[in-house]
């Protein structure tokens, strides 16, 4: 379970991000976070993955404080997470099987058992014949679907997207919103950043709208 | 230990994907690792050569005239037990006059003489070879009262000694100098390299890797880039030693010095790469710690 308990984050500049923010977000979830540009939606998701520290308040993930966590415990919570972002932040020296490979790399995976978990995730997103291809090769869509695969092939319970629909066209977004919700159904708690929150609400999703830092529903 | 092979073969990647540039970086490191490491060999030599002649020295003992041939004998006896001793020759005033005499233009002037003026005397060869335990022994045999004069032979190894001194730290001083280049270099490599894989740590640590993950294949590249460049350094010696060794042992034999110059022992030239692998690790962690986050955007 994650918690927001009276969370407030301000930049430096005085840019209040965040204000006073309480949230529940149960195992299991789909929450989809809504609202306009600077509403403090990415900031919400930066929180979690202890990417930012809370100004006040406590960010709990599964009982953990992540604002009060020492910095060496940091990377094994990222670890526990799956985070895509709006630019999926891959490595265009690499191929494909290297991109989604270097979670595992990272988390000393035995390599016989990391290969088959990354063609099991290139798999999932359907992108299995390109795990040779460079990620320059392949299309806006292909590269999301790429960070994707990234993203799962550690198993994490949560997973964390940040607008990951955001500059895609209409048909390549509906295929990412469909790979996410078949992410949720199969028990993952889902948190997504995005404009565009008609591609989950009809699915049961729970919405929850900021404006300027604050929660709105 | 595999994250550490991880980070090995990353290293050594990277060093292998650009060849020349990790050739001309090494070489910079070689080239400042040569000449304190040349001056050192160098040095090395000379301080054996003062070592192994400095025993030669002598320390000349002249009796006051008349001494009885009994006490003469009494004399070279006492001397004889002294373990500060390592040779000693009696000299009779006698053989003193001829040695003279067979010198070139003295004989006209031995033969012109009515009486020997020379004395008796001893010439001593000490037991140690520094210069205060000459003074030391030069000392005590001048207690005796029959001797009258001794003459120590030592001001020549003091200055030889006192050159190699300077020498060594010259050396050392030369070494901490381009100790100190070989940091540089490699402080800056690591830092272009950091700015230039800036979006590949992000990636990496957005992806829970912890900080010792990203900098240890920096760590290694240094390691391995210091350990290259003491190879080559060595290799360096090595090849200059052959080029000016035959020179300057030339040199030393006009001055009747027997100079034979050794090339660096295997102990001396895995000193000298360890020395330049851990600069170069150093140098590497210095610049990690400093420019890690230099423009890294990780949200």
């Amino acid at each position: 379970m994650i918690e927001f308990d009276h969370v407030s984050k301000h930049y430096p500049g005085g840019n209040e991000a965040l204000t006073n923010l309480s949230l529940e977000i149960r195992h299991g979830e789909l929450l989809v976070l809504a609202g306009h540009s600077g509403a403090g939606k990415s900031t919400l998701l930066k929180l979690i993955a202890a990417l930012e520290a809370p100004t006040a308040g406590r960010v709990l993930v599964n009982g953990l404080d992540v604002g009060r966590m020492r910095r060496s415990q940091v990377p094994y919570l990222r670890r526990s997470l799956g985070l895509v972002m709006q630019e999926h932040r891959l490595l265009m020296d690499r191929t494909v099987f290297d991109n989604v490979m270097l979670p595992l790399t990272i988390s000393s995976q035995p390599p016989s058992d990391a290969a088959k978990r990354v063609r099991v995730a290139l798999e999932r997103v359907g992108l299995a014949e390109f795990e040779n291809a460079m990620p320059i090769t392949l299309s806006g869509g292909e590269q999301q679907r790429v960070a994707i695969a990234r993203a799962i092939v550690n198993r994490p319970s949560i997973l964390i997207a940040d607008e990951p629909t955001a500059h895609l066209d209409p048909a390549y977004a509906r295929e990412i919103a469909a790979l996410f919700r078949s992410f949720h159904a199969a028990g993952v708690t889902l948190i997504l950043a995005t404009h565009d929150d008609t591609l989950y609400s009809p699915y049961g999703a729970r919405r929850v709208e900021l404006a300027h830092g604050k929660l709105l529903s | 230990m595999s994250a550490h092979l991880i980070a090995l073969r990353q290293a050594l990647r990277r060093l292998g994907r650009k060849p020349v540039a990790t050739l001309l970086s090494a070489l910079v490191i070689a080239i400042a690792l040569t000449l304190p490491a040349l001056g050192y060999v160098l040095v090395d030599n000379v301080a054996g050569l003062a070592n192994g002649i400095s025993g030669k020295p002598e320390i000349s003992v002249f009796l006051k005239n008349e001494v009885p041939p009994d006490r003469v004998k009494a004399i070279e006896t006492s001397l004889r037990i002294d373990p500060a001793i390592a040779a000693l020759r009696f000299v009779p005033r006698d053989v003193a006059l001829k040695q003279l005499a067979a010198r070139g233009g003295f004989a006209d002037v031995t033969g012109a003489l009515v009486d020997n003026p020379l004395p008796d005397a001893f010439v001593i060869e000490p037991r140690n070879d520094t210069p205060a335990s000459f003074e030391a022994l030069r000392k005590q045999i001048a207690t005796f009262p029959e001797v009258a004069e001794t003459q120590l032979d030592s001001e020549w190894v003091e200055r030889l000694h006192a050159i190699v001194v300077l020498a060594r730290s010259i050396t050392l001083l030369l070494a901490s100098l381009l100790g100190a280049a070989l940091l540089i270099v490699t402080f800056n490599t690591i830092r272009l390299q950091l700015l230039t894989q800036r979006q590949e740590i992000s990636v990496k640590l957005l992806l829970g890797a912890t900080r010792n993950y990203v900098r240890r294949p920096f760590l290694y590249f240094g390691l391995l880039q210091g350990l290259l460049g003491g190879v080559l350094a060595w290799i360096l010696v090595a090849a200059l030693l052959q080029v000016i060794a035959p020179q300057i042992e030339a040199l030393a034999q006009r001055y009747s010095i027997a100079l034979n110059i050794g090339g660096p022992a295997p102990w001396q030239g895995a000193v000298l790469c360890a020395f330049a692998a851990l600069l170069g690790w150093l140098g590497a962690g210095i610049s990690v710690r400093r420019h890690l986050h230099d423009g890294l955007v990780i949200d």
